[in-house]
């Protein structure tokens, strides 16, 4: 395991390509969290909204996204996690996931948080605050 | 349309933790961290025992806020953030309610939209605040006229 106290400003974590989004990540999705929406799993549904297929829930997105910084727990926690929704996540797209460190001031680091499409459309971005102990 | 909501909140609603539902959330993100379930990997870390991921609060239940009415269909999340005191303990019970912070109209492509934005607030049960977390939901003109009918 590595160490987020030695990265550099500049330096990304080890980034995350997720598998494709399949229909079952999200009805998983929907059962943990409770946000059963139906355009997030029901094909109809999501049709009737004007949407070309199924998407994913955003907070399923962001919710993969700080997977980033989990192995990293004895060092410090997530103090700040702000993102905005840029783009959908539609079935079989292949997002990955990265960090990089744009500052570090006493023990928070600043990271610049993106997930991206396999067009590598920008599909949420934001910011986390670590902080180490 | 959502302008005198503001300020208003719910009641506070107890949570717990639950282990079964932070495995269930962080197998659902892919992020099945022993830290998040196993038991001896919490009580040997330095909190001592297991702990959720950060946006696990999806997940609570924070109450109604009288009044406050929002379809179910046709929003789009548009922002979101978490702001922690210090990581949410599995096991633990949170006192959890919601507040409306703020609400506001602009033109955009698909004329004026509404922006409202919900606190979320997580607390102890001395009354600390663990978390915070904020959510900009944003509502287009189509579905606040199908909503003022």
């Amino acid at each position: 395991m590595s160490s987020l106290a030695v990265l550099q400003t500049g330096e990304s974590v080890q980034e995350i390509q997720l598998a494709p989004v399949s229909r079952l990540d999200l009805i998983k999705y929907a059962g943990a969290s409770g946000d059963f929406n139906p355009i997030h799993t029901i094909d109809e549904e999501a049709a009737k909204a004007g949407l070309p297929g199924i998407i994913a829930h955003g907070m399923w997105t962001m919710g993969n996204l700080a997977k980033l910084f989990t192995e990293y727990y004895e060092e410090g926690f997530v103090k700040d996690y702000t993102i905005r929704f840029r783009g959908m996540v539609f079935l079989n797209d292949v997002v990955t996931l990265k960090a990089t460190l744009i500052e570090k001031q006493g023990n928070d680091l600043r990271f610049d948080v993106r997930a991206v499409n396999q067009n590598e459309k920008d599909v949420l971005k934001g910011e986390v605050v670590y902080q180490l102990y | 349309m959502f302008k005198d909501q503001i300020g208003k909140q719910s009641e506070k609603v107890k949570n717990v933790v639950e282990r079964g539902a932070v495995k269930k959330f962080a197998e659902a993100i892919g992020d099945l961290h022993p830290i998040y379930f196993d038991e001896d990997t919490g009580r040997l870390s330095r909190y001592g025992k297991n702990i959720a991921p950060p946006t696990f609060p999806r997940v609570f239940d924070y109450g109604v806020i009288e009044g406050l009415h929002l379809p179910n269909k046709g929003l789009i999340h548009g922002e979101q953030s978490f702001h922690y005191v210090r990581p949410l303990y599995v096991g633990e019970e949170v006192y959890c309610y919601s507040q409306v912070k703020n609400y506001f109209e602009k033109k955009g492509n698909f004329g004026e939209m509404g922006f409202l934005v919900v606190e979320n607030v997580g607390v102890d049960g001395e009354g600390n605040t663990i978390f915070t977390s904020s959510s900009t939901v944003v509502i287009s003109e189509a579905v606040r006229k199908v909503l003022t009918k």
